[in-house]
Formats: C-alpha cells, structure tokens, sequence
C-alpha cells in the first residue's frame, strides 16, 4: 500500500523509537495534554499529516488524516449542512480529528445521539512495527473481523498511531431551540427521566445552580409540539449557543475555577443524589461534575456503588485520574497493548500506570 | 457433528461448563437460536455447542432509565413485546426478529431495516457480562454511559462468539415514535433508483427506513403476500418517516418532492398502519418468497458506497449471465447494505458451485468499490474465504493479535470470521481471477 510523505514520516519515527525501546507520545494540537494519567516520551507530533480526504454528503461520510484540525472539519461539514452529531469538546483552537478519536469524549448531545465511537466508521492504525493496518471502512454497516476501529476510539494512543479515521456524519437539524426552567436538582432529574421515556426531539440537557436548561433539535413542527408540552423560557440563539458550547469544551465557569478537584462521574441516568454537591449535570443524569475535597477512595466507592465510575477530571492530582479497572479487564489490557505494541512505545502510561 | 452439547440454565453452569472445557483444552461454540446467515454457531467435530437458549429470562425492564437486562436467549421481538406497555421499544430489528436471539444478534452486531436512524445492535447495547474461556466473570460497559479503560464492548459485539461468552445484556430501549408512514416509490430504471436514495440524504432527511426492491424481487414476493408492489415498475423504493405527527407530514412531503424530482414514476403514501405494515410485509418476505420460487437460495450481504448501487446492479446482471443464474436484489438502499438472492437448485449438477463463485464474485466487486463483504450477518464460516479479499496477512494478524488476547488456546468457536494465512492460501488457488494468480504476498504451502 502507497503511503503519502507525511505518513512515511510519522512511520520511520514509529520504526526507530521500536528499534530503541524508547517511548513516544503521540500528539496532535495538544489540547488534551491534561487527559490521561501521565505524559511519557518524546512527542510524536501528528499536524503534519493533515486533510480531508474524502467526503461526499450523500454518502454521510467523512475520512480525514489524523492531524487534520477538528475545526476545519467541522466548518467543512457546516457548508453542506451537515455535523458530527457527538459533538467533540474542543478545549482549544488545535484540536485535531485524531485527538478527538484518541480521546474518544463526546459533548452534550451524546446521550440523545450517541458517542464518538458510535460514529466511527473505520481507522487507520499504524502499529510498533509500523504497519499500516486498516479497519473498518467508508460505509455505514461492516462486520468483517473485530471492530477495531471502535476499540481505538478512546485508546488515547496506547495501541499505536490513529492516522486516518472515517467517520458517520448527520444532517445538522433544521432547527433548534433551548429551553430554561427553575429547578432544584431533584426536581430536575426527575423531569429529564420523565421526558426521556416520551417521543420529544430533544438533544442535550444540563442542570446547575438553579437552573434546568434542555435543547430541542429537528423540524419546526416537531419543536412546536414538544415547546408547547414541556413549557419554560426559551433562550435566545446567541445564549442558547454560549450555554452549550461551554459545556461542550468547558469554558463555562464552573469548568475554569481549579482551586477545588474536579470529579466526572458516569453513572446511570436514574442513580439517587447521594453524593451531595453534584454540582453540574449533563445527559439527563448520566453525567455528574462533582467539585469536591472528599478522598478519592470514597468518592470512587459511591460511584462503584451506584453502577458507574468517577474521573479525576482537573485539579491536584492525589489519585489516579480513570477510575481503576476490574482484575480481568486490567489483565485483558495488557495483553491486547503486548499484542500490538510489545516494547512498549506507545503513550506509555497515559491510560494506565500499568502499561 | 459436536462431541457434546451443554444447555445450561444458569450462569454459574455457563462458568462451569466453560472452566471444564479449558481445563480439558475442549473448542466451546455458543449458540443462541440458530438463525444466523453465516454459519457462525456451526458446531465443530472435536468440541462442545453450548446452547444458550435456556437463559431466556428478562430480568429487569426499567421504564425510567429506559433499559432492559436480559439474558442472551432471550427472542429479539420479546424484548420489544416487554417494552410496549410503556411505550418503548428495542430498535434494532433484524428480518429474523421473531426468532433470533439478543445473544447472537450481539455476536453478530445484528442491524435490520430502522438502523440507519436508529443504528446497529453495538448503538444499542450499553452493557454486557459474560466469562472468558477460563471461566472469569467480565462485566463491559453497563448502566453508566462511560466506562475507563478500552472500548472492549465495542470490541465484543460483533465477535461472533471468538472472545468471550455472554450471559447477560444490558439494552438500551427508545420512546416508540407516535407515527410512522411509508412513501413507496417506483422507478422505471434501478440506477435512478439508487440516486434517489443519494437525493433523499443529500436533502438532510435520514429516513427510519429506506430499502429499495428491484423488479426481480417484487415479481417474487407479490403472489406471496399481495402487498400491492407496482411490477411493472424496475425498483421500486420503500422510505419511512417516523416521529410525531406534524414531523411526520412535513417529512414525507419532503420525501415525495425528492423522489419525484428523481424521477419516480409513482408514489404511494400509506394512509393506515395496516397499509404500512403490507407495504413492508413484502420486503420483509423477500427471503422466503426466494425459497417459494426457486429450491435453494444463497443471501449475500455486502455494504457498498451508496453511490455505486446502480454500477453494483449493472455488475450483477452481468454475472448473472456469466455463471447463467438468476439474481433478486433486496437492499437496505439506506445504508448501502446489499442482500443480492442467487437463485439456483442443488441439486442440478454443478449449480451450487456456480452460485459459490457468483458470490465470492459480488463480494470481491463489494470490496472494489470501498466497501465491505458483510453488512450485518457476519463472516461466520460461510465468508471466511473473502475476509482474504478485504484483508491483509498483517490486519489478519492484528485480529489474530485481539483473539489471543482474550482466548490464547483458540478454543471459542474456532474456524470462524478469521481465516488463517493457510486458509487464504487455500481459497485463494479456488480463486484464480483473470488468470491472476491471487495474494501474490502469500507464502505458499
């Protein structure tokens, strides 16, 4: 298989840093340096293997080279009408499309229209020993070998190099409407559940200080109906748009003050509020910010307790940041990062101390 | 014939019978309600089926978080059937629904006619638990939409029971959409056809449904089930909108410009859920109505680019004649995902070869043009040959590199969905295309 100068690049660097058992970080605009439990080896810096290579909006697909900015994809979408339905958080101007797999987060729409990895099509990876292997593909349904390219989703590099990655996209909805009501948090939670279980379009929900905020999405009689159910004050499009992009790459203010520890817990939708403090709330409950001084040991056993996990999202680190793996899922880890990436190279303890 | 078959009821026995068979070093192959395309739950000689359909419980359905926790026996339409006095339901919903199992549709990533709105069988599970080959209890993914670590529910739907053996799912179920209606359209040529369904995406509409029959398959199907389908036209496309009312209307109205615009020669709206449910009922049948008209039938199931439909048509017609066999196409148009009937009868001499080759013919022109040799039914034994065509010796290693991650001594379901270099080897001197010797960057034995 042909490769493009660029790729051959990234490749030799993958090549000798396997030959010197010395360990690489793979890094595109850095935007999310801060994600994941530690920085390790000489950077591997991906920017340079850029571009859109393919997209034709009837096919609802769109593959680019990992370094190609998030930013330019999502503005070429946008003048076809189209987006990327997870909506990725950018947490700065250089985020790049191969990050954004890496990392694998996904903004406020996901509980309503899926994850990142749900609209992963088909990746490009090139392993230790640099190969280029291909999973997955361009289309919207394949089930030839393990679906591999959903696996890298997330991986944050530990698995080798995501240099290209397909992607499912959506028609953007023909309109949108954000809705604000006053709420304490019980009351909140409650009404999401009840409105999830009912046919409304909606798309995104959050809850804090107060506050419950839900946006609609689709045609505008589909918005009609469901305004005249659910009521509340609609917000204007420029705060409807401030409101969810901050959530979404976290330049609210909730996000920016650092002097008390972050927690992201994902729990299910319906867990009680027994952690006292959740302070924000995303995904119709299923995503809980938490600012809290408590010992991680117990912030972590409430979480494990109500069938879910918590992060050590920003602030001092005093544990781990992911919430820590079973016994067999730890041991099925380090096996699959031996299979593809036996010395070791790859963004070595970024995802676990352990590998 | 399998040395053994265990049924066991419970998931401690699933432990059990697991630990013993790697203890006696045994192949384990699980199997739901057998309704798979692909040959995946074919038992092997020298192991063990391990039936799972007694694990048929529904163990919890909560209304309020929206989910349901079943065990993997469990009738795919059985979930739904729980799930509609709250009004919610299971999306996924393969042909097979009535009989197919969530364990088998999780082995194989089922999808069905809604999945291009509503997605494949790995959209719509939050969770599994199930044991490795040594017997060891693993719990992906669950009520929680995060989990750290690897994707490895992703990884294991889909696996066609190579990694580890389920014993319970956990089902994510959606609010049913208080009206649906179906546009059926008709086209006096398929590549109009397949640019119509280019058209309807092209203008932002993601339809629930959007499938497309060629005149070969509606001639088939009608005499069976009188759905009323249009034979004198060449394809004819079925696009359902669903959601609420004032959504509904304003979405079919815009479906019917679209496709009169591309050059329907006719559309029909159903004006009542019995009227919908008939003109579905015919592609629905497609299948049996193949078996009603010809002794045997072989179902491909590749996935394309939308954009290639009309050339995939005009393909197959051409090998039609080339291996002098007939070809029904259904597709789910929507998504690309072919399901070509080549007809033949086996026991005319020679027949059933010529059908082999015709499909490894459609599936190699699949791969050619971007696409992939199955959509939704798995490589199971049946498509072990093409997963060559699709895939190098170093990506079949690197599956190779996952299966031994979970299962070093290849006990589960071995022979299945990754062929070895050898096997490739193999296929690929049945496949001499050309008079190209295939895989020149095979070794040969």
């Amino acid at each position: 298989m042909s490769m493009e100068t660029s790729l051959i690049e990234l490749r030799e660097r993958i090549l000798a840093a396997n030959a010197a058992r010395a360990p690489l970080r793979l890094r595109g605009g850095g935007s999310k340096d801060f994600y994941g439990e530690a920085l390790a080896g000489e950077v591997l810096d991906t920017r340079g293997h850029v571009g859109i290579i393919d997209y034709e909006p009837s096919e609802l697909v769109i593959t680019a080279r990992c370094g190609t900015p998030l930013a330019e994809i999502e503005a070429t979408l946008a003048q076809h009408g189209q987006c990327l339905p997870f909506e990725p958080p950018a947490f700065g101007d250089d985020t790049t499309i191969g990050g954004a797999v890496a990392a694998g987060l996904s903004g406020p729409r996901r509980a309503y229209a899926g994850a990142a990895r749900d609209f992963v099509l088909g990746a490009h990876l090139v392993d230790a020993q640099g190969e280029l292997l291909r999973f997955g593909g361009q289309v919207m349904k394949n089930v030839a070998g393990f679906d591999v390219s959903r696996l890298l989703c997330g991986s944050l590099g530990v698995l080798g190099l995501i240099a290209q990655v397909s992607l499912k996209v959506l028609p953007r909805p023909r309109e949108e409407i954000s809705l604000r009501f006053d709420a304490d948090i019980a009351d909140a939670l409650a009404t999401f559940h009840r409105w999830r279980a009912q046919p409304l379009p909606i798309t995104a929900t959050a809850w804090h200080d107060g506050a419950a905020t839900v946006r609609l999405s689709g045609s505008p009689s589909a918005l009609h109906a469901a305004r005249a159910t659910l009521g509340g004050a609609p917000l204007n499009d420029a705060d409807a748009r401030t409101w969810w992009l901050g959530l979404r790459d976290q330049t609210y203010g909730f996000f920016r003050d650092d002097n008390q520890p972050l927690w992201r817990l994902s729990l299910p939708a319906t867990a009680p509020i027994d952690i006292s403090g959740g302070d924000l709330i995303e995904w119709s409950g299923a995503l809980r910010w938490l600012r809290s001084e408590a010992p991680a040991a117990e912030i972590r056993a409430t979480a494990s307790q109500l069938g879910g996990t918590a992060m050590l999202w920003r602030g001092a680190r005093a544990a781990s940041m992911f919430h820590p793996l079973s016994p067999i899922q730890l041991e099925l880890h380090k096996r699959l990062k031996r299979q593809f990436d036996p010395h070791g190279i790859f963004n070595r303890g970024r995802l676990s101390a352990e590998f | 014939m399998p040395l053994a078959v265990a049924l066991p009821k419970t998931a401690a026995q699933v432990r059990e019978v697991l630990r013993v068979c790697h203890a006696l070093q045994m192949p384990v192959v699980a199997r739901g309600a057998g309704t798979g395309l692909s040959g995946g739950a074919m038992p092997c000689a020298d192991g063990l089926v391990l039936s799972l359909a007694k694990l048929n419980r529904i163990l919890e359905l909560d209304p309020i978080a929206c989910t349901a926790r079943v065990e993997p026996g469990v009738r795919n339409l059985a979930v739904s059937e729980a799930a509609a006095p709250f009004g919610l339901y299971y999306a996924p919903d393969p042909s097979s629904q009535i009989a197919c199992s969530i364990g088998g549709n999780v082995a194989e990533n089922s999808g069905g006619v809604h999945c291009l709105k509503y997605g494949l069988t790995v959209h719509n599970v939050l969770g599994l638990r199930g044991y490795t080959i040594e017997g060891e209890e693993i719990v992906l993914g669950g009520g929680a939409l995060d989990t750290p670590g690897l994707d490895l529910l992703a990884l294991a739907i889909g696996s066609e029971g190579l990694l580890v053996v389920v014993t319970e799912v956990t089902l994510r179920l959606i609010p049913k959409p208080s009206v649906a209606q179906v546009v059926m359209a008709s086209f006096d040529d398929v590549a109009k056809a397949g640019d119509a369904v280019a058209a309807i995406i092209a203008a932002g509409i993601i339809p629930a449904g959007l499938e497309m029959m060629d005149r070969k398959a509606t001639v088939a199907v009608e005499p069976f089930v009188q759905a009323g389908y249009d034979l004198g036209a060449e394809a004819i496309l079925l696009a359902e909108s669903d959601g609420t009312a004032g959504e509904v209307a304003d979405e079919v109205a815009e479906i019917e410009r679209v496709l009169k615009a591309a050059g329907s020669t006719g559309c029909v709206v159903s004006q009542s859920e019995a009227e919908r449910l008939r003109f579905w009922s015919g592609r629905k049948n497609a299948f049996p109505a193949a078996g009603r008209i010809s002794p045997d039938y072989y179902c491909m199931d590749g996935t394309i680019p939308r954009k290639h439909l009309g050339r995939m048509l005009r393909a197959i017609e051409e090998m039609e004649k080339k291996y002098a066999l007939r070809c029904m196409n259904v597709f789910h148009a929507g998504d690309g995902n072919l399901h070509p009937l080549i007809l033949f009868d086996a026991h005319q001499e020679g027949e059933w070869d010529r059908a082999d080759r015709f499909g490894a013919d459609i599936l190699a022109l699949c791969v050619a043009l971007g696409g992939t040799i199955t959509g939704e039914h798995g490589v199971g034994i049946e498509k072990i040959g093409s997963m060559c065509v699709q895939f190098t010796p170093s990506e079949r290693e690197a599956f190779f590199a996952i299966k031994r991650a979970f299962d070093a001594d290849g006990l589960l379901n071995p022979g299945k969905a990754i062929p070895t270099l050898h096997r490739c080897a193999e296929f690929g001197r049945m496949h001499v295309h050309d008079g190209q010797l295939p895989f020149a960057d095979l070794p040969r034995f």
